[in-house]
């Protein structure tokens, strides 16, 4: 029942039981904060604040504070909303596609990759939300007859599309975040001693007590709500890339943009989650539980999605020349030449050239190599977007209406305050909720657990 | 279950392989078993206790198709009937010709209805809220043990050595009475 075959490396490294598990979780909640978490929170803070600030600026004064002119209408907002989207998909990816596929290497590390689609989703959606000017007025995206008559919202527009994609990605992965959050919140009511933490904790648990018959629902619920949501990941970014394939605009009309799109969501998701979790199973000592393997698993993910994505920008190239089509074939003429060439070939390096050290074992068993590796390619793909985007924005049909655009203070300051957000965000996260799904991952210790399987090594020999 | 009037002998177990060969050994006797309350999903628990099989997953099905047919209502009612608009030519005149911008919408609708419906059926079948009084009697249950309630309607002092002899660690006669 517990077998598992001797060729797959432990899950679970270390002599642990299940009682193991639970101190290991919970330790970072019972403790108090380090002096680094209060430093690096700190800092995520006056970031916040300062992107804060920024906001209201533009709130106050009008999108005139941005650097955007009459050519390059969208610039570094959109850049970022695709970004932080993006990000966001491999946390669902991890926790629903790996599900369905029975990974049971997505155990330890999905709570993580989740709140991370969590936080990240929340500062995408910021993004459009500002750059409508005057966000009071945010309701028209929803379909409600406006006031000036029955005029309804347009359900043509891509744009209207990701308002509902966006909307339900958030709230289904919340929900689907929060159900396997539950069995894990009634463990730390169950073990608080404080009455506040332990009042808190009763409130978060909803009073699971873990009665035979919620769990086959919870299994169930589980299974339901990964079948739904991959679909629905897959959805969020082929809508967002139609936000632009369904455009004229040399550069954005292809067809090839939804699957590039979620190959590179997939690719920049999976790069955030390596560096959130190297730093985690450093800080709270969980290297027993997101070891080597799962780090090299996540580096065949990021080698091969962004060997797709390398494939993605080539096959655009091709087709560019071979469509014939004068415009866009200036279009990547001017991205890989043009003024913008530093812009295009620092993607190109990150993103297809950088990968590819991933092949090489021994790199990708190393954390310092992937810490580095996921940098970069988290700055590629902010490269990525923010080459769609302007180059191909800024030489348009006319010359004459040529320009560049360069982002002034507030652009940059929303940009730093989006990273400090989602860094507060996953602070407090990390220091209030249990880091990793404990309950989940307690099924596998059996079968994947380090001393389980030298057990079962023992038995296997003893037989022969 | 209406079992209030009878004793309820509590057996804890520190294994889920000798909880499962306990419940089995247990139902075996034909001693009906009221709850188990485990901190982790036990694989096959649920089918040695005799549980019938969920049925959300159909209940989400059912959701889902709701929410499709939200979806084509409102599209059809708003931009077809109500005001339709020519966009980028897109023909607007029947629901059917326009249908293919609609589909993101109908897609998104269709899980939104089917994921939000199934949780909060989850929620309202397990009767858990915020706030709930935690179920499990015994909060070791949450962390590595595993309880076993079981109504004893006969001898009582027998039904605690059979409990031991499955490989219990603790047994004990349950005052407190709870749901």
């Amino acid at each position: 029942m517990h077998y598992e075959a001797p060729i797959r490396k432990p899950l679970i490294e270390g002599d642990k039981s299940y009682h193991d598990i639970t101190l290991d979780v919970v330790r970072p909640v019972e403790s108090s904060a380090p002096r680094s978490w209060w430093i690096v929170f700190s800092l995520a803070l006056v970031a916040f604040l300062w992107g804060v600030g920024c906001i209201l600026y533009t709130i106050g004064v009008g999108i005139g504070t941005w650097g955007l002119n009459k050519t390059v209408g969208w610039a570094w907002d959109i850049t970022n909303f695709v970004w932080w989207v993006g990000i966001g998909h491999a946390g669902t990816l991890i926790s629903a596609v790996l599900l369905l596929f029975r990974q049971k290497w997505r155990m330890s590390i999905n709570r993580s990759a989740e709140a991370m689609t969590i936080f990240s989703v929340i500062q995408a959606a910021l993004f459009p939300g500002i750059h409508m000017g005057r966000i009071w007025l945010a309701y028209f995206v929803l379909p409600i007859p406006n006031q000036f008559g029955s005029l309804w919202v347009n359900f043509n527009s891509p744009l209207l599309w990701d308002v509902f994609a966006i909307s339900t990605y958030f709230s289904v992965s919340v929900v689907f975040w929060y159900v396997g959050l539950i069995p894990d919140f009634a463990m730390i009511r169950d073990r608080a001693v404080k009455p506040v933490q332990k009042h808190i904790y009763r409130i978060l648990s909803f009073g699971w007590g873990g009665k035979a018959k919620h769990w086959q629902r919870f299994e169930e619920v589980s299974l339901v709500l990964a079948g739904l949501a991959t679909p629905l990941v897959l959805s969020v970014h082929t809508i967002v890339s139609m936000d632009f394939a369904t455009s004229v605009i040399p550069g954005w009309h292809t067809t090839i943009f939804p699957p590039y799109f979620v190959a590179g969501a997939i690719f920049s998701g999976f790069a955030m989650v390596q560096t959130l979790l190297i730093i985690v199973r450093k800080v709270f000592s969980m290297e027993q539980y997101i070891t080597i393997e799962h780090i090299e698993m996540m580096n065949i993910v990021i080698m091969l999605t962004g060997s797709i994505v390398g494939i993605a920008y080539i096959t655009e190239l091709f087709i560019a020349w071979y469509s014939g089509v004068e415009y866009e074939q200036y279009a990547f003429l001017n991205r890989a030449t043009g003024p913008y060439w530093w812009a295009y070939w620092s993607m190109m390096t990150c993103n297809v050239f950088s990968p590819q050290f991933m092949w090489f074992k021994k790199l990708r068993t190393s954390i310092m190599f992937t810490f580095f590796i996921s940098i970069i390619v988290n700055i590629g793909m902010w490269f990525e977007r923010f080459v769609i985007i302007v180059t191909s924005l800024h030489r348009d049909y006319l010359p004459s209406s040529w320009s560049m655009f360069s982002p002034t203070f507030v652009d940059i300051g929303i940009f730093i305050g989006t990273i400090g957000f989602f860094f507060v965000l996953f602070l407090l996260y990390a220091r209030t909720f249990p880091v990793i799904a404990q309950a989940e991952l307690k099924t596998i210790l059996k079968s994947s657990g380090d001393n389980y399987k030298k057990l079962q090594e023992k038995e296997d020999h003893g037989d022969h | 279950m209406a079992t209030t009037n009878n004793i309820i002998v509590n057996a804890l177990y520190d294994d889920d392989d000798i909880l499962l060969a306990g419940v089995k050994q247990v139902r075996e006797k034909g001693i009906e078993i009221q709850e188990v309350y485990t901190p982790f999903p036990v694989h096959g628990l649920d089918k040695a206790m005799g549980l019938k099989e969920t049925r959300i997953a159909i209940a989400a099905f059912l959701y889902g198709v709701l929410g499709l047919t939200t979806a084509i209502t409102m599209t059809y009612g708003m931009l077809i009937v109500d005001w339709p608009m020519n966009i980028g030519g897109k023909p607007s005149f029947t629901w059917g010709e326009n249908m293919p911008a609609f589909v993101p919408i109908m897609f998104e609708l269709t899980v939104f209805f089917a994921a939000h419906l199934m949780v909060w059926t989850f929620f309202f079948r397990n009767k858990i809220y915020p706030g709930c009084k935690a179920q499990n009697p015994d909060p070791r249950t949450t962390d590595d043990k595993f309880l076993m309630e079981v109504v004893a309607t006969g001898n009582t002092e027998e039904l605690m050595s059979l409990l031991k002899q499955t490989g219990a660690i603790e047994v004990s006669v349950n005052n407190a009475q709870h749901a």
